[in-house]
């Protein structure tokens, strides 16, 4: 069985690409556009891993995390996205229960690299 | 009141009071009619008076 | 008529129990528990200021001038506003420096001058002496007025000495004088007991003479206005209800003066009001009590004189006695007692108080002096303390004795208000000496002795000199013609000036002189080193510069030794020992035997000892232990100029440190508002990166997509490759608006400001953004006013373009597709001209309508223009609005759309 990738952005563009990535490597992808609908997102798709941004409206990538380790999803592998790549916000982002930390623009090949690794790591 | 508010007002209290206790006030009322049963020079002088001694403990008490 | 025995008994019985409150207050204080350490308290025992001459006397004057009486009061109410400023600052420089008397005052002000001193107790003995000899008449007048023996009239022979009741009344006083005002040697300790009995006795005579009023008239007559009505109707008492005339004013200010100065100056004033002052807070008390109690005392005098008038066929009786006659006449014995203990409390408190202060006066200002110069004087008397008190008590029985007799002499030939005037103008003359003195730094003591001498003389040669003439003792052509006939010294009309009243008369010319002289020697003559170093310490007695500071004047050598035996001479060998321990514990000074004084210490002893002996006998007696070495002007110059520069320094220091913590302030809001700057700046820099980012991102994953899969279909190729141009679109556009924008704010744009036709620029935009309200399928409309002038602004007229696109783009953004609307509008008001663009979209939420003209904020929703929007349109179009000198803001109702509107001034000549 496939494993279960949730896409988390509001750039619809961006979405786009992640979705063609995430399929092309053989997962199956759902997508929410913004934190709160993440949220809702995760309880229903239930996914292995989520590609999260964290500058959103309404709910930001750090607060969605922080909910979802506190709500007890704890298997659950988070890969932070964001256009924000200064050390500190590195630091926090893994201090929050992040399993890693992507830095928009992107290299295409390493973000699938680390989803791939990350979903690998869970099987065995 | 600081002090030198109080200092002030109390002077100028004086200063009114010597006015209004001497030439010309008093010409103004200086007048054999009386008012309400008193002489209009007697119930000046006292009215005068009662506002003074008003004035002087208002400021003196105040704090 | 009342039985002689009941009046001795009710004297002496109230006598009696003047002595108890005085016990019973001097015990309070013995145990530091002071029944007088109250305000009110101090106010009444200032009441003391209304004698036998208020009680009676106002009466009398009231009889024969009306209103006349009341400015002794009025005055008196006017100092009382002047206290906290005044008698505040008197009151600090005695307890500092344990002056004790008016006389000391002056000497200890004129570099401790011991001839000073001694004038002024001259000049106040002989002037209150007769003031004293009143107060005995007065108590005389009211017994003969009791036995209803006809009220002794000028010339009648006076009764045997021995019968003579105020003889007796004399030496009760002195006694109680002694008993209460001589029980230690420092003057300068309160004299608590006769203080409680003095303002016991100041509600005594205002409930006494409260009662006669009322019962004067509401009893006899109908209330005042009966008693007014009556003196309206006849011809020769409606004169008292009016002044009528210049003199009669004229006259009336010289009173108003000469009480406001007599309230601060008369002997018995100065000793209940500073020396036995508790706490300078009480002055607040007394400032309005006080002439509350003047008032009420004063209230029924006219009714009373009026109603005297009206009831006793004139001649029969003495308006002076009308207060005791009118309730004798109604055969009220009760009342007519209780106004009799009244009139004997005046007389009894102000002989008291007023013998008190002059017997210090005497003692320490006149004799001690003397005595204390007599060569071997210090080596006779084992104990001085002792002999001083022996001093004060023989003056206070020779001063009771001088009034009695001058009462034998003259007294029955005055009025008690003529004599009461009199002495108020002899003690104003100390007023240039002592106001002056502690005013103005200048005042020498040349001046102040030349001056007072002056006025003292021409107050004898034109108030006392002329009414003994009047009594016969003179021959009366002295008062007419002048002495030996030289009418231009006639007393009454000195130099030919004439139509002045006595009183006016003498005040003017003894003013004058005293005044000049004191102004003139003291601006021509210089001051003695002695004389810099008190006036400095009068002054600046506000607590500026203080005993140290004199202490640094004093160069000398004495043991402590040495001056524990001079102390004990005065204050006992032990009172002089913990007199000296108390000084070491306070100053840490050292006090064995044989150190060397040090400054402070011999300035501590010569302060004790100022209060038993006054200033000037002080220095004196100091001086006779210790080498003094003399210390020349420029030298006390030198000093008092160093202490005052050391004033200016600490001055100059507190302003310098002032502006140093308001400069310090200013730095540090200065600074924060750098960090916030620096904050915004880091924040604006960080946001423009996220910005730029998120393009370059979707650029990057696509390009790197299609360079990976060579094999995706046209369309999806097609698709991405659209997807990299709108992104790179986007980015460009981004990049234009962030220079833009900075541009705008360093002000480092260019600006073609010029007349500006609006709907030309509506025009151009409209236009430039068709394409885009097309393709959303959004209807525009422009309303133009028919009516408004040629719509021409102040304006860039590109930048006006770029702030209506953004407008208009914003707009359509929101706008629902295909029912969307929006419409163009402009209107003039005033000397602007405003544009709106109105949509109706979901309009603006109230918390977002500040946020969306910040930098990269949208508001609502903004996934839907998130493409198209770079969130720096609003901030860049406020920009440009408000460099034209315009405003833009946003009106909104949620839910039925938004109208963003500016303003922008019209061109001149324009409209």
């Amino acid at each position: 069985m496939p494993s279960k990738v949730l896409i988390v952005d509001d750039e619809p563009n961006i979405v786009v690409s992640l979705q063609f990535l995430m399929k092309k490597a053989g997962f199956v992808t759902s997508v929410a556009r913004d934190g709160e609908e993440a949220l809702g997102a995760v309880a229903e798709f239930r996914p292995d891993l989520v590609l999260l941004d964290v500058m959103m409206p309404k709910r930001d990538g750090y607060e969605v995390c922080q909910e979802l380790r506190a709500s007890g999803w704890t298997d659950l592998k988070i890969v932070l996205l964001t256009a924000k790549g200064r050390e500190t916000e590195v630091a926090k982002g893994l201090a929050i229960g992040a399993d890693a930390y992507v830095t928009k623009p992107f290299s295409t090949t390493d973000l699938v690299d680390t989803v791939t690794r990350l979903l690998a790591g869970e099987g065995g | 009141m600081n002090d030198r508010l109080r200092t002030a007002r109390l002077v100028g209290v004086g200063v009114l009071a010597l006015v209004l206790f001497n030439f010309p006030m008093l010409a103004m009322f200086d007048t054999d009619a009386l008012v309400a049963g008193v002489p209009v020079l007697w119930a000046y002088l006292f009215g005068v008076w009662v506002i003074v001694i008003a004035l002087l403990a208002w400021i003196a008490r105040s704090r | 008529m009342i039985d002689l025995r009941v009046i001795v008994v009710v004297s002496v019985a109230y006598l009696g129990l003047l002595f108890a409150i005085a016990y019973y207050g001097d015990r309070r204080a013995d145990r530091h528990r002071s029944i007088i350490a109250n305000g009110y308290v101090y106010a009444l025992s200032l009441g003391v200021y209304a004698t036998s001459w208020t009680y009676y006397g106002s009466v009398g004057r009231a009889a024969s001038t009306g209103v006349g009486f009341l400015p002794i009061y009025l005055g008196a109410t006017i100092m009382a506003a002047l206290w906290w400023l005044v008698l505040r600052k008197i009151i600090r420089i005695c307890k500092q420096n344990r002056i004790t008397s008016l006389a000391d005052f002056a000497a200890a002000r004129y570099g401790k001058s011991a001839l000073l001193g001694g004038l002024v107790t001259v000049v106040a003995v002989v002037g209150i002496v007769p003031y004293i000899a009143l107060q005995l008449k007065a108590i005389s007048n009211s017994f003969t007025v009791l036995r209803g023996e006809p009220p002794a009239v000028a010339g009648a022979a006076d009764p045997p000495l021995l019968t003579d009741t105020a003889l007796y009344v004399a030496l009760l006083l002195a006694a109680f004088t002694i008993v209460f005002g001589t029980r230690k040697i420092d003057a300068a300790e309160r004299h608590e007991g006769m203080v409680a009995a003095v303002a016991f006795e100041s509600l005594v005579k205002l409930i006494a003479f409260l009662a006669v009023g009322f019962y004067v008239c509401y009893a006899m007559f109908d209330g005042l206005g009966d008693l007014f009505g009556i003196a309206r109707a006849d011809p020769d008492l409606s004169q008292l209800l009016v002044l009528g005339g210049f003199e009669e004013y004229r006259s009336w200010f010289w009173l108003t003066v000469l009480s406001m100065l007599a309230v601060l100056l008369l002997p018995r004033q100065w000793q209940v009001a500073v020396v036995e002052n508790v706490d300078e807070r009480h002055i607040r008390t007394a400032t309005w009590v006080f002439p509350l109690y003047l008032l009420l005392i004063n209230v029924f005098v006219l009714p009373i004189a009026i109603a005297g008038l009206t009831s006793f066929a004139p001649g029969t009786v003495n308006p002076d006695a009308f207060v005791l006659a009118l309730p004798l006449a109604q055969q009220r014995a009760d009342l007519t007692l209780l106004v009799f203990v009244g009139g004997l409390s005046a007389a009894t408190g102000m002989v008291v108080v007023e013998t008190i202060a002059l017997a210090t006066m005497v003692s320490n200002s006149l004799l001690l002096p003397v005595l204390l110069r007599r060569e071997n004087a210090l080596a006779e008397h084992r104990d001085l303390g002792r002999s001083i008190l022996r001093i004060r008590r023989i003056t206070i029985v020779g001063l009771l004795l001088l009034g009695y007799a001058y009462f034998r002499m003259a007294g029955e030939s005055l009025e008690l208000v003529a004599i009461g005037l009199i002495s108020f103008a002899a003690v104003s003359q100390f007023a240039p000496a002592i106001l002056g003195g502690l005013y103005w730094r200048g005042a020498t003591r040349r001046g102040a002795i030349w001056g007072l001498v002056a006025g003292f003389v021409v107050w004898a040669y034109t108030l006392p000199l002329p009414s003994l003439a009047r009594a016969g003792l003179l021959p009366a052509s002295f008062v007419d013609g002048g002495p030996f006939g030289i009418e231009m010294l006639a007393p009454y009309a000195l130099f030919g000036v004439t139509g002045l009243d006595e009183v006016t008369h003498s005040m003017m010319w003894s003013m004058l002189v005293n005044l000049g002289l004191f102004v003139g020697l003291s601006l021509t003559g210089r001051q003695d080193p002695a004389e810099h170093v008190t006036a400095s310490i009068f002054i600046d007695g506000m607590g500026k510069l203080d005993s140290s500071t004199e202490a640094r004047l004093w160069r000398g050598s004495a043991t402590v030794c040495q001056l524990e035996v001079l102390l004990a001479r005065f204050l006992g060998p032990d009172g002089a020992h913990s007199a000296l321990l108390a000084h070491a514990e306070r100053t840490g000074a050292d006090v064995s035997p044989d150190a060397a004084a040090e400054a402070g210490l011999v300035a501590h002893v010569e302060a004790l000892l100022s209060g038993a002996v006054g200033s000037a006998s002080a220095r004196f007696v100091v001086a006779s232990v210790v080498d003094e070495e003399p210390l020349a002007v420029d030298e006390v110059l030198q000093i008092l100029d160093e202490t005052s520069q050391v004033l200016a320094y600490s001055r100059a220091l507190e302003t310098k440190s002032l502006q140093l913590q308001a400069a310090t302030t200013e730095l540090r809001a200065a600074n924060e508002r750098l960090q916030e700057l620096d904050r915004l700046k880091d924040e604006f820099v960080s946001t423009v990166s996220h910005e730029l980012r998120t393009p370059l991102t979707s650029i990057r994953a696509f390009s790197e997509i299609l360079s990976d899969n060579p094999d995706l279909e046209v369309a999806e190729r097609s698709e991405y490759l659209q997807i990299i141009v709108a992104e790179t679109e986007r980015l460009t556009r981004l990049i234009n608006q962030v220079l833009d924008l900075s541009k705008l704010e360093s002000g480092g744009a260019e600006w073609r400001v010029e007349d500006v036709d609006l709907d030309d620029v509506v025009a151009t935009s409209v236009q430039a953004s068709a394409q885009l309200f097309r393709e959303r399928q959004v209807s525009l409309e422009v309303v133009a006013d028919p009516l408004r002038p040629a719509p021409f602004v102040r304006a860039d007229r590109d930048r006006l373009v770029q702030v209506l696109l953004n407008l208009l783009s914003n707009a359509v953004k929101f706008c629902p597709p295909e029912t969307g609307h929006v419409e163009v509008t402009s209107h003039p008001d005033g000397d602007w001209i405003q544009v709106d663009v109105r949509d109706n979209g979901p309009g603006v939420a109230e918390s977002d309508r500040a946020v969306i003209f910040d930098k990269f904020r949208q508001g609502g929703d903004t996934r839907v223009a998130r493409p198209s929007g770079t969130g720096l349109g609003l901030p860049i179009s406020r920009e440009i609005v408000e460099y034209l000198g315009g405003r833009l803001w946003v009106e909104s109702i949620p839910g039925e759309g938004a109208v963003f509107s500016f303003t922008l001034p019209i061109a001149e000549g324009a409209h």
